[in-house]
């Protein structure tokens, strides 16, 4: 199925024009409480210096750290796993499900099993996994993907969830309360970490000093599956490793208040050896990050914490949602992750952005992401990724822009045609700026005409 | 002094009031202005939608005309900015150079090289800051909500010098316009989107005018404006710290 | 497997040049540090009890005990450990518990958040699939923040630990904050005075 450009699905977004200003301002409410967390550390952009050199060192010296790592968790009694991309991944998670004859997997928020599409490839040979995060069960249920990769539900309203909830979990029809809901999903989630036989993680910083790793949630299912379960896999991209436990007080103090505003999620397990009798594995995974490491204006992506202070900020991706990026990662950093993946596919992405800055200020780790974005369109265009109509037009803009006398018969003829043919111009079909905007009214004389008149 | 006037391409031709305030302002404060006449444009359009590479012969051409002058000043953040990161010239590398190092935006230029502290001005209206996204985050033309920094403002620092202005901001201080070069037509719909909420943040609290350091923004909020039929006005803040002249001419 | 080494061949031809990690010197604060943990706990949904020493804390369980349901102590100095509570206890006999006693021998002031290890909490699940947590730490065991935290523990000598800040939550519903996800619904920590 070809996927939907981002600006197609932008304006389809906006058409209803209520519905955007709800996600916009519930989206900006975020990094409203992000912003009252920053503000009350003094050190706070100390901290973000700290965890940006942190990631580029670690960055440096990847190779180092993830054998050490390696090492000492295979010391703990972890299994180490590699995966040159999501089909390895799922090989090996689907592997470990069957040689342990599993039936029962419950999983907890991982972006990285989304990049795989875990969870399709387990469906079609016929095993189901329970999403356990309350946000990713409700887009289960839904058959949709995550809109945002911290908050995956905030593009449902709670009437939403709601009829969600009544044709699943049977609770009341019409009951909105969110307080309800959630112990509806309590309830039943519940049953479903206990019968657990394997339980699914993701990993937030893996630490190369103890071969161990810690996983951050707010509910508590990372726990209740892992600690139920008799296999935990826990699934990371090669550059969650990092090199000390001591930089986890930098990370840990910058992710949730980037995040969410909170100082710290309620919960932050560090795993380092499996219980008695439980299995314990690592699957490190590729899928294109050693591709853009090699990439020098764009290595600096591989930093990013997973935090999405970039998508709340972001004026583009609050009014026109997270599905519009068509990729696990939405937001501004997929902007710059995904075309390394595969640039015709995501050739609209950095496209999707006026530059405006705000997301590389907001970012923890100090990712250009802004840069990035400029830097993208132009490798996009001389790859030949741009349409060629806009081609020809910048083309020609060069030209004009090169030579002052035509620059000078252009501007004079736009004018000219600009207060002659003013329909002409205006006409929507034409000339997008003109759909929900006046053209600029044409005056009499350029600058440079004042200026020969009056000054020359 | 000799300062060459930068004149942005859309000011040239669609607002040359803006560019005539801008020189009136700068010969009022002291300057020597030239106005070099073969100017076109800074390239940022192009160079936005992923065609940089297509910008040499606009780059020489603004080299050309801009060498030999100890600075460049422009109505503009984003244009000035653009110059500033990207001007390249093979055949006049040292000249791009001097140029990058030498090119202000006008409210900077003001307030760090001429280090006015008194400007000459009345504006008895009640007046909507933006803060023009390049302008900000990219000169450091004022503070940005995103950091924890302390707080600061070029243009604002002059406005305030400007008689019975009245000087309100929006809620969101530093969100963007949706301008954003050919964003504006390629993703229109979030454009217009952007530049609504906008107008509707300055609109709730009565401004009569919106102003910033961009007439990209400006033009693109009195697109919207105009097709609302509403009564606020877009001004440039060169106009308004050039108000004096204005109000006698 | 031929994905570690293709993996780790390409990250040293695809790496930058080697950068120095930074020198992590965060000043601390000083202020009130218990002041600070209590208001922190407080606005996170936690509860906080001042007690002169675990006596007081020893007559609320046993209170607790003779009231409401299951209650599993880990708190030698508080009376007797559930003697069916270990580390191989699995989550069907686990899921009854309606209330747990842990002690906490490391807070963060800045967060509200408590140090625990596995082998303070006997069991891994057991402080998530209570119904109700009460943490019990010592004033003086409150450090300023996670740096100074991580200054004091070794993050693997146990098999597992957890920083456990307040009762579970969820704002996945539109934004509308939710106490009791799937983790403990309340936490009380009762802060044993100097």
């Amino acid at each position: 199925m070809q996927r939907v450009e981002h600006s197609k699905a932008a304006e389809i977004f906006n058409i209803d024009e209520p519905r955007v200003d709800w996600h916009d301002d519930t989206l900006w409410f975020v990094r409203e409480k992000r912003d009252k967390a920053a503000h009350q550390l003094p050190e706070w952009e100390t901290l973000r210096e700290l965890a940006s050199q942190i990631k580029n060192h670690s960055l440096s010296n990847l190779d180092h750290y993830l054998e050490e790592f390696e090492m000492n968790a295979t010391k703990n009694g972890i299994t180490v796993h590699w995966a040159a991309d999501g089909k390895e991944h799922n090989q090996i998670i689907l592997e470990l499900i069957q040689k342990n004859k599993v039936q029962r997997v419950v999983k907890s928020k991982s972006m990285l099993t989304e990049e795989c599409h875990l969870n399709p490839y387990l469906i079609e040979k016929g095993i189901e996994v329970v999403d356990t995060d309350l946000g990713e069960r409700i887009v289960q249920f839904r058959k949709e993907p995550p809109s945002h990769i911290v908050l995956p539900a905030i593009h449902l309203k709670k009437q939403e969830v709601s009829d969600t909830f009544h044709e699943h979990l049977h609770t009341e029809k019409g009951n909105n309360d969110p307080q309800y809901l959630t112990e509806a999903a309590r309830v039943h989630l519940r049953d479903k970490f206990i019968q657990s036989q394997l339980a699914i993680t993701g990993v937030n910083f893996a630490i190369a000093e103890t071969g161990g790793f810690v996983v951050c949630t707010n509910e508590g299912n990372a726990d209740m599956g892992a600690h139920a379960a008799s296999i935990h896999i826990a699934c990371m991209g090669i550059e969650k490793i990092i090199p000390q436990a001591q930089d986890l007080g930098v990370f840990l103090r910058v992710l949730t208040r980037s995040a969410t505003g909170q100082p710290i999620t309620t919960y932050s397990s560090h795993f380092h050896r499996p219980r008695a009798g439980q299995q314990m594995h690592i699957v490190i995974v590729d899928n294109g990050r050693t591709k853009q490491l090699g990439r020098p204006d764009f290595r600096n992506s591989l930093k990013c914490i997973r935090c999405a202070a970039c998508f709340n900020t972001c004026p583009v991706y609050r009014r026109s949602g997270g599905f519009s990026y068509h990729n696990a990662v939405a937001g501004p950093i997929g902007s710059i992750l995904n075309p390394n993946i595969d640039m015709r596919e995501n050739a609209d992405l950095p496209f999707a952005s006026t530059l405006c800055g705000s997301c590389s200020h907001v970012c923890p780790v100090k990712i250009d992401i802004h840069d990035q974005l400029w830097k993208w369109r132009q490798i996009l265009t001389a790859e030949g990724y741009v349409a060629s109509s806009k081609k020809v037009g910048m083309k020609g803009m060069a030209f004009v822009l090169a030579h002052p006398s035509i620059y000078r018969f252009v501007g004079k003829m736009a004018r000219w045609a600009l207060t002659t043919f003013p329909t002409l111009l205006a006409n929507r079909k034409f000339n997008p700026w003109a759909k929900q905007r006046e053209l600029p009214i044409a005056p009499k004389e350029s600058f440079r005409e004042w200026f020969l008149k009056n000054k020359g | 002094m000799k300062v060459g006037l930068f004149v942005p391409c859309y000011i040239d031709q669609f607002y040359p009031q803006v560019a005539v305030a801008t020189m009136e302002l700068l010969e009022r404060l002291g300057c020597e202005v030239v106005f070099p006449l073969n100017q076109t444009c800074c390239g940022q359009p192009m160079a936005n939608s992923g065609f940089a590479a297509a910008s040499g012969g606009c780059d020489k051409n603004f080299v050309a005309n801009f060498k030999g002058l100890d600075y460049v000043v422009g109505p503009s953040g984003s244009c000035v900015l653009h110059i500033k990161d990207h001007l390249h010239d093979d055949g006049d590398a040292a000249a791009a150079l001097h140029i990058r190092e030498h090119v202000y935006e006008l409210t900077e230029f003001i307030v760090d090289v001429l280090k006015v502290e008194h400007i000459e001005a009345s504006f008895p209206h009640k007046v909507g800051i933006h803060q023009s996204c390049h302008g900000q985050r990219g000169l450091h033309l004022s503070s940005m909500s995103e950091l924890n920094a302390p707080s600061f403002s070029k243009p604002e620092k002059l406005l305030e010098m400007v008689k019975d202005i009245n000087i309100s901001k929006p809620i969101r201080v530093d969100e963007c316009c949706g301008f954003g070069g050919t964003f504006c037509v390629f993703e229109e719909a979030v454009s217009v989107k952007m530049g609504k909420d906008r107008i509707a943040e300055h609109e709730d609290n009565s401004v009569e005018y919106i102003t910033g350091v961009d007439v990209s923004c400006l033009m693109h909020m009195e697109g919207i404006l105009r097709r609302q039929n509403s009564k606020t006005k877009i001004i440039h803040i060169a106009e308004i710290l050039n108000s004096v002249v204005y109000a006698k001419s | 497997m031929g994905a570690r080494e293709n993996i780790l061949q390409a990250i040293k031809q695809n790496k930058p040049e080697l950068v120095a990690a930074p020198i992590i010197a965060i000043e601390t604060s000083t202020g009130n540090l218990v002041q600070q943990f209590v208001i922190t706990l407080e606005n996170i949904g936690g509860k906080v009890c001042f007690v002169n020493s675990m006596e007081e804390v020893k007559i609320e369980l046993q209170s607790s005990m003779s009231q409401e349901g299951y209650i599993v102590n880990t708190i030698a100095s508080l009376g007797a450990i559930n003697a069916e509570i270990n580390n191989a206890t699995n989550a069907f006999a686990l899921e009854p518990v309606y209330k747990a006693y842990i002690q906490g021998h490391l807070a963060v002031a800045e967060n509200g958040s408590v140090w625990l290890d596995e082998k303070t909490i006997i069991n891994r699940l057991l402080p998530f699939i209570c119904q109700h947590l009460v943490l019990v730490i010592h004033a003086d065991s409150i450090v300023a923040n996670m740096h100074e935290a991580y200054k004091q523990i070794k993050i693997d000598a146990a098999g597992y630990g957890v920083f456990l800040a307040g009762p579970s939550k969820t704002a996945d519903i539109e934004q509308s904050l939710v106490i009791g996800a799937h983790g403990a619904r309340s936490l009380v920590v009762y802060l044993i005075q100097p």
